[in-house]
């Protein structure tokens, strides 16, 4: 074991001892069983079970050994949560994650392993992690009596999610499916074509650019009162307001993307006599690429937030942003962190989805390259 | 000198130019319908050039016309005294304020979260694709009920609006001081093995420095990014103060020209705190001894 | 060697003059060149960074625009030669596009040219065979080695078939063996196709192994110091660059890049 790892190990065996000590009579046979395992991890520290059981000792030195530990430890803690949390029921809950560090660090340690085992340890670690701020959440929302109105546990959130999939849903196509998708195609489209045009006149390039520069930098968001007065109160003002905040990061970047291919790449194509719209197409526009793809994933979560706010100022009675507005006003909380869930959710999938086809698209890109 | 003049200068005044005329047409365009209506309704006889002066000088045009709006920044800057509750001067500094200590704030928990991800391999599986998740799910719209919950346990005022800008510029820090905190050449990294460096040695002597410039450009993103922050989360404290709150009360009461002013002044401060980043830059990169 | 008997001139400059307009001032790149190139001919252009050859080679190609003097390419000007197609470039680099395979590289100026798919296709496979890359045509241009990608390079210059190939420090980048290996190809090529080859280097070997005729040039203002008609037979295996002739050319062509240098 590395010193981390020994450090990882003693911290988590001594909050297990901790548990036992204080909680001997007062823990749920699950926690003990937690708290049995927890100690059980920490006589790995001790070298003399290694020489007087190796078989044993082998079995405990593996990462799922650790695994198991957290997850039993994590679930009996969370099984115990409703009757309140005393410190030895706090000790065993990081002594759980303590082990879940452990099993992680273990697992990712050795590069030798099969590049589908890799796939799952890329998407498997950051979800592991994903469980343990749930975990804590809940943990602490519901262990120290945090009221609801102030911090819903997840599990509220989830059955929210469950009980009011039909309003969720009308918001999410109000918001996502009508107002983003449409700015987020018209800011990003235009902005493409108006910097292709813009590209042909150097003057207007080297005036657009710095300006253009600017803009991106600027609380465009502000527009969005604005853009209600002049746009009406449904989907459209929001479009509008998705176009503006898009537009500028896209024009600047496709710009620097189609100055992006080599002087030797232009002069080859020149020595071929290819006209103006064939080096475009040829060389130009693909060697954009990345700098397009770059635009795309900043403006898709540009967009999700520029018509969440625009309907602050008002709105249809239906949408995102008009329903966290009225919850927060109510007080329900659990309601406003669904909707909050529904909105990370759409804007997770879109950049994830952005990414695959970034990769697809841009495959020849130094930083995607595979042999 | 004069290269510099026409190749940068020159273009960029003229593209200003042009937005102004186009701004002035749209004022004229967007306003002449009422204006054409009020003439009906007084049944007054009127020409092109009155109908140009007048739709720049209604109370709230639906686009005030670029003088409209400097005039009303002047008058709400020069003219008022700064403790004033009309002051633009005032309403900025409040953004400004929380803007910064969100700044300070979001470098900090960047830079912090960006060593972990270098040093630590299962920092760096767990974490980094939580960072980029989290900008995803749209801050701006948690901040109305960040700023009502946090109230609520006693967290008020500056605080709250700084927390938001905090979550937003910890980001472009987190993500551009990684790249730098790796960009040192592996060359080098094997020399200093050569010498055998410790870790810590490793991180202050090389790590460290090459990352400053990357650093930098993350920056004047994150500084951009947490006046936004700062602005939203002016939005729903009640409109009591700030540029955001200006925005807010503008847009209740149809104040266009109010609202334009706050968003030129909110433009104007956004370009003066790059501007400053950009010479912090410039001045720490001196020290350093980076040619220009 | 295919050298026609009728000897038609392919490139003819005549008082040749290009000025650079820098921060520091006017810099001569070209000062009164005259030279022929006749049809058929292998020409190495060699002399230390700064003599114009490179610069020469790119006025041919219609790159750079002359300040004084005449240039005729095929008895054109460079322009219509250009847009004529009269040559093929091969730069210093590879310079493949990262997002085509090899041989949509080198079908990219035949898809500019407008041929159809299947002269396009039959072209392709026809270069990739000559320059020895069969089987790669799939790969992409960052999959290969250096001194494949730029065999690739070449291979696209050759696939729309001009007369007249330019090649500007085509190896420079390239390890001595593989180096060696490219020279002999080359030359087989050159053999093969009767082309007419301008060839811009660093390495006097390199100039005496390929050329029929080296032309020496000096910087500052860059200008040509000596052209020598090389009589070493047209079969050249490597080893031929340990003959006396070889090594008395050789000397040659160090004296005059060394009278080059004595001028400052």
């Amino acid at each position: 074991m590395t010193g981390l790892q020994k450090l990882l190990n003693t911290a988590a065996a001594l909050c297990g001892f901790y548990a036992l000590v204080t909680g001997i009579g007062a823990l749920s046979p699950a926690l003990l069983l937690a708290a049995g395992l927890v100690i059980a991890g920490g006589l790995r520290l001790s070298p003399v079970l290694a020489g007087a059981w190796p078989g044993a000792w082998s079995i405990l030195m593996r990462s799922q050994f650790d695994l198991l530990i957290s997850l039993v430890a994590a679930g009996a803690v969370l099984a115990a949560l409703q009757d309140g949390m005393a410190g030895a029921v706090w000790a065993l809950a990081i002594a759980a994650w303590l082990h879940g560090w452990l099993a992680v660090e273990k697992t990712i340690a050795d590069d030798a392993h099969s590049k589908g085992f890799n796939w799952v340890v890329s998407l498997g670690v950051p979800l592991f992690f994903g469980f343990w701020l749930l975990f804590f959440w809940e943990a602490l929302t519901i262990g120290l009596g945090i009221p609801t109105v102030l911090l819903p546990p997840p599990s509220m959130i989830g059955a929210r999610l469950v009980s009011s999939t039909a309003i969720l849903m009308a918001d999410f196509r109000q918001t996502f499916l009508k107002a983003v998708l449409a700015g987020y195609a018209i800011g990003c489209g235009s902005a493409v074509l108006v910097a292709i045009l813009v590209d042909r006149n150097d003057f207007l390039r080297r005036g657009l650019l710095p300006i253009g520069n600017f803009i991106s930098a600027l609380p465009i968001i502000g527009v969005a009162p604005i853009m209600v007065m002049w746009f009406g109160f449904d989907w459209q003002s929001k479009a509008a307001v998705i176009v503006i905040m898009t537009f500028f990061p896209m024009m600047v970047n496709t710009l620097s993307g189609l100055s992006a291919a080599s002087v030797m790449e232009r002069d080859l194509l020149n020595t071929y006599a290819a006209g103006y719209w064939q080096s475009l197409f040829k060389l130009r526009l693909p060697a954009a690429m990345p700098f397009i793809f770059n635009a795309l994933k900043i403006n898709s979560t540009l967009a999700l937030i520029g018509a969440i706010v625009a309907e602050f100022f008002g709105t249809p009675i239906v949408g995102i942003g008009f329903r966290i507005s009225t919850e927060v006003g109510r007080m329900n909380l659990d309601m406003v962190w669904a909707e909050i869930a529904v909105a990370a959710l759409a804007g997770s999938a879109s950049y994830g989805a952005l990414s695959l086809l970034e990769r697809r698209v841009t495959f020849w890109h130094p930083s995607y390259r595979t042999k | 000198m004069t290269e510099t003049l026409k190749h940068k200068v020159l273009p960029i005044l003229t593209i200003v130019a042009a937005i102004g005329v186009i701004w002035y047409g749209f004022t004229v365009y967007l306003n002449a319908p009422w204006q054409i209506d009020q003439y009906e309704k007084s049944a007054t006889e009127w020409s092109m050039n009155e109908l140009v002066r007048d739709t720049m000088a209604h109370d709230r045009p639906v686009l005030p016309a670029p003088h409209q709006v400097v005039v009303e920044i002047w008058k709400t800057t020069v003219q008022k005294k700064i403790t004033s509750k009309r002051s633009l001067i005032y309403h900025s500094w409040i953004t400004l304020s929380s803007t910064l200590l969100g700044f300070v704030m979001g470098t900090f928990t960047g830079m912090m979260l960006a060593i972990f991800i270098v040093e630590n391999r299962a920092m760096d599986k767990s974490l980094m694709p939580w960072i980029i998740t989290s900008q995803t799910i749209p801050i701006l719209a948690i901040a109305p009920m960040i700023i009502v919950v946090l109230n609520a346990v006693g967290l008020s005022g500056l605080l709250p609006k700084a927390l938001i800008s905090t979550y937003l510029s910890f980001f472009p820090i987190a993500v551009g001081m990684v790249k730098g905190l790796r960009s040192p050449d592996p060359m080098l990294i094997d020399l200093m093995r050569t010498y055998n460096t410790s870790r810590w040695h490793l991180f202050f002597a090389l790590r460290l420095p090459s990352s400053v410039p990357y650093l930098f450009t993350s920056m004047k993103i994150a500084i951009a990014i947490s006046l936004v922050g700062a602005i939203v989360g002016e939005l729903p404290t009640g409109a009591v103060a700030g540029l955001g709150a200006r925005l807010l009360s503008g847009s209740y009461y149809g104040q266009t020209i109010q609202i334009w002013s706050a968003l030129l002044t909110a433009a104007t401060l956004a370009a003066l705190l790059v501007i400053a980043v950009n010479i912090a830059a410039q001045i720490t990169q001196r020290m350093m001894g980076v040619p220009k | 060697m295919t050298k026609s008997s009728s000897s038609n001139t392919v490139i003819k400059a005549e008082k040749l003059n290009l000025d650079f307009d820098t921060n520091d001032g006017i810099v001569h790149a070209l000062r009164d060149l005259d030279l022929e190139i006749e049809a058929g001919e292998f020409v190495s252009f060699i002399g230390p960074s700064g003599c114009g050859k490179t610069t020469f080679l790119r006025v041919i190609a219609d790159l750079e625009t002359p300040t004084a003097g005449s240039i005729a390419v095929n008895g054109q000007a460079p322009e219509q030669a250009r847009l004529a197609r009269a040559y093929g470039y091969v730069f210093q680099a590879p310079a493949l596009l990262s997002w085509r395979t090899i041989a949509r590289n080198i079908s990219l100026p035949l898809e500019i040219m407008g041929l159809s798919r299947a002269e396009q296709q039959e072209r392709v496979e026809r270069t990739i065979n000559l320059v020895g890359l069969d089987g790669f045509g799939k790969k992409f241009p960052w999959q290969l080695s250096g001194g494949m990608q730029q065999r690739a390079s070449i291979a696209r210059a050759l696939a729309f078939d001009a007369d007249l190939l330019l090649m500007d420090e085509p190896f420079g980048a390239l390890d001595e063996i593989v180096r060696d290996h490219l020279n002999e190809q080359l030359l087989q090529l050159w053999k093969k196709t009767g082309k007419t080859i301008c060839f811009v280097t660093h390495s006097i070997p390199e100039a005496v192994y390929l050329s029929t005729k080296i032309v020496v040039m000096s910087p500052r203002p860059g200008r040509i110091t000596d052209v020598i008609t090389s009589d070493l037979p047209d079969d050249r295996p490597l080893d031929i660059r340990e003959t006396p002739k070889f090594l008395e050319i050789a000397q040659r062509v160090r004296e005059g890049l060394r009278e080059g240098h004595a001028d400052e």
